[in-house]
């Protein structure tokens, strides 16, 4: 391992300890690496943004493909051919997008600020309306073709089916919110909430198993850290007494 | 002639898809139908949801303390209905801080919430008739990485020391350690979230948990919009028929009938 390597392990390693010192109680370590970590992100993001959204799809592709030259002839002689011609390679409709985004800024004047919600809801009525078809199909008619089976009392299978789709039905009735949870309507409604209490718990017990690995990831990374830095300090010592 | 007006409309329209459009169609319907209902003034029932007290119990808590309101409108942007949903319940929670005279904070994950939150938490100020009281540093951006974000948070839970913990919205791995750090704090919690696989946690850490669709529901009952509660009605009256048709599928499936259930088949 070079020694960049090793100060880039030792950053690692250093910064693992001030998040674990959290366990004790919250301290100057702890907020050096949660507002480090806060102040990155916000830089890396600004970053990332630029060269993988502003970069290649408004600058790329609208701006630098433009005939400069026959751009301001068609301005100077009023010719909209030339403007056809400078515009021949470029992906102008990209900036439809790019105009949305300028129009966010308007929120920093009070009087202007309305500009910028033409902006939002184009985004929240695509969002939503391209999510609506995606998830009816997903999680509601694959599920519903799923739970639809043959059911029968002669194979565990076939009790299982027939389990499954009394299990869904009472699931369904605790979700539903036109009637009271009353008498027998209430009753399988119950039956619902112990379903997704089962459920919540295989998820919830899933879960942390996959937590646990991610800390013995950590205190692998940790041992292995150790390692590095008694032969660091070895080899420190050993150059120390040969000088 | 009709033979080349399929052939040109398969480009546009996928004819494997009809299902899916015709449920989309008789769902809009139901839709169309309630909120019609609800904009004449008819009343629509909608049972009261056990988490929803908690709200206003969370929050006269924290004012007894003297100790500010914590909202998390989880870490997905706007084009998430569960961020609209959050959005609406966001209104009605600033309208209690408000008039408990309580501090509110909301800290905020994607930039494009944050001009919704302001207006939200603004809209909930005017209403309780204190539109001075509305402090703008109150809706605050943090970043858009998870888990910068995530601690960001925790650094306001141990910090801010807030009395009441409110997570609505669309979570993910970081449920558990907000959940886990408010919890540490002492803080009232109450949570709503549709990602199923996130529940446990708030299940585990919260003092309320409101569980998926429960969360729309809520935002419907708290707001009384009519749109909000038309929607709901329409889509229990779908909930309804998804029951009856997965009923009357099993017995058909089990008689051998298979087309009933090809129906719905999606490819």
């Amino acid at each position: 391992m070079s020694l960049v390597d090793f100060m880039w392990m030792s950053i690692g390693a250093l910064l693992t300890l001030f998040t674990f010192s959290y366990l004790y109680k919250d301290n100057p370590f702890y907020k050096f690496a949660e507002h480090l970590v806060v102040g990155v992100s916000a830089g890396y993001f600004a970053v990332l943004l630029y060269y993988s959204s502003f970069m290649p799809k408004v600058i790329d592709t609208v701006f630098r493909p433009i005939e400069w030259k026959y751009f301001i002839l068609a301005f100077k002689q009023i010719k909209p051919e030339y403007l056809l011609a400078a515009l021949k390679g470029s992906q102008w409709w990209y900036l439809v997008p790019g105009i949305l985004g300028v129009m966010m800024w308007t929120r920093f004047s009070r009087k202007l600020s309305w500009i910028s919600r033409f902006s939002l809801a184009f985004y929240m009525g695509i969002g939503i309306g391209a999510s609506i078809p995606l998830t009816l199909q997903n999680y509601v008619l694959k599920h519903l073709t799923s739970t639809i089976q043959p059911v029968n009392f002669t194979s565990l299978t076939g009790i299982w089916r027939l389990l499954i789709v009394i299990l869904v039905f009472c699931t369904l009735v605790y979700f539903f919110f036109s009637r009271e949870h009353k008498g027998a309507f209430g009753a399988s409604a119950k039956v619902g909430i112990w379903v997704l209490m089962i459920a919540f718990g295989a998820g919830f017990g899933l879960t942390v198993m996959g937590r646990v690995a991610l800390l013995a990831e950590r205190v692998i990374f940790l041992r292995d850290y150790w390692v590095e830095l008694k032969y660091f300090l070895y080899m420190l010592f050993k150059y120390g007494m040969l000088l | 002639m009709i033979s080349k007006i399929i052939f040109y409309l398969s480009f546009w329209f996928d004819f494997n898809r009809v299902n899916v459009l015709v449920t989309l169609l008789v769902f809009f319907s139901f839709l169309i139908y309630f909120i019609g209902r609800a904009k004449k003034g008819k009343s629509l029932f909608i049972r009261r949801i056990a988490g929803l007290d908690a709200i206003e119990e969370a929050v006269g808590r924290a004012t007894e303390m003297g100790r500010p309101v914590l909202y998390i409108p989880g870490i997905e942007d706007m084009d998430n209905i569960q961020t609209v949903a959050s959005m609406i319940i966001l209104g009605n929670v600033a309208k209690m801080a408000a008039r408990y005279e309580t501090t509110l904070i909301v800290p905020i994950c994607r930039p494009f919430v944050v001009p919704v939150a302001e207006e939200s938490v603004q809209q909930g100020y005017m209403a309780a008739g204190r539109p001075d009281a509305y402090d703008k540093n109150s809706v605050r951006y943090i970043s858009d990485e998870q888990f910068a974000y995530t601690a960001g948070v925790n650094g306001i839970m141990l910090r801010d020391k807030p009395a009441a913990n409110l997570l609505f919205g669309s979570f993910f791995a970081e449920s558990l350690i907000m959940a886990e750090t408010g919890f540490s704090t002492g803080a009232i919690q109450v949570a709503g979230t549709a990602n199923i696989h996130q529940l446990p946690f708030f299940v585990v850490a919260c003092d309320y948990t409101i569980i998926g669709e429960e969360l729309y529901a809520v935002s419907a009952y708290l707001s009384k919009e009519p749109k909000l509660l038309g929607t709901l009605k329409g889509s229990d009256l779908a909930k309804l028929i998804i029951m009856i048709i997965l009923i009357l599928g099993a017995i058909l499936a089990t008689a051998n009938v298979e087309w009933f259930r090809n129906l719905f088949f999606v490819q």
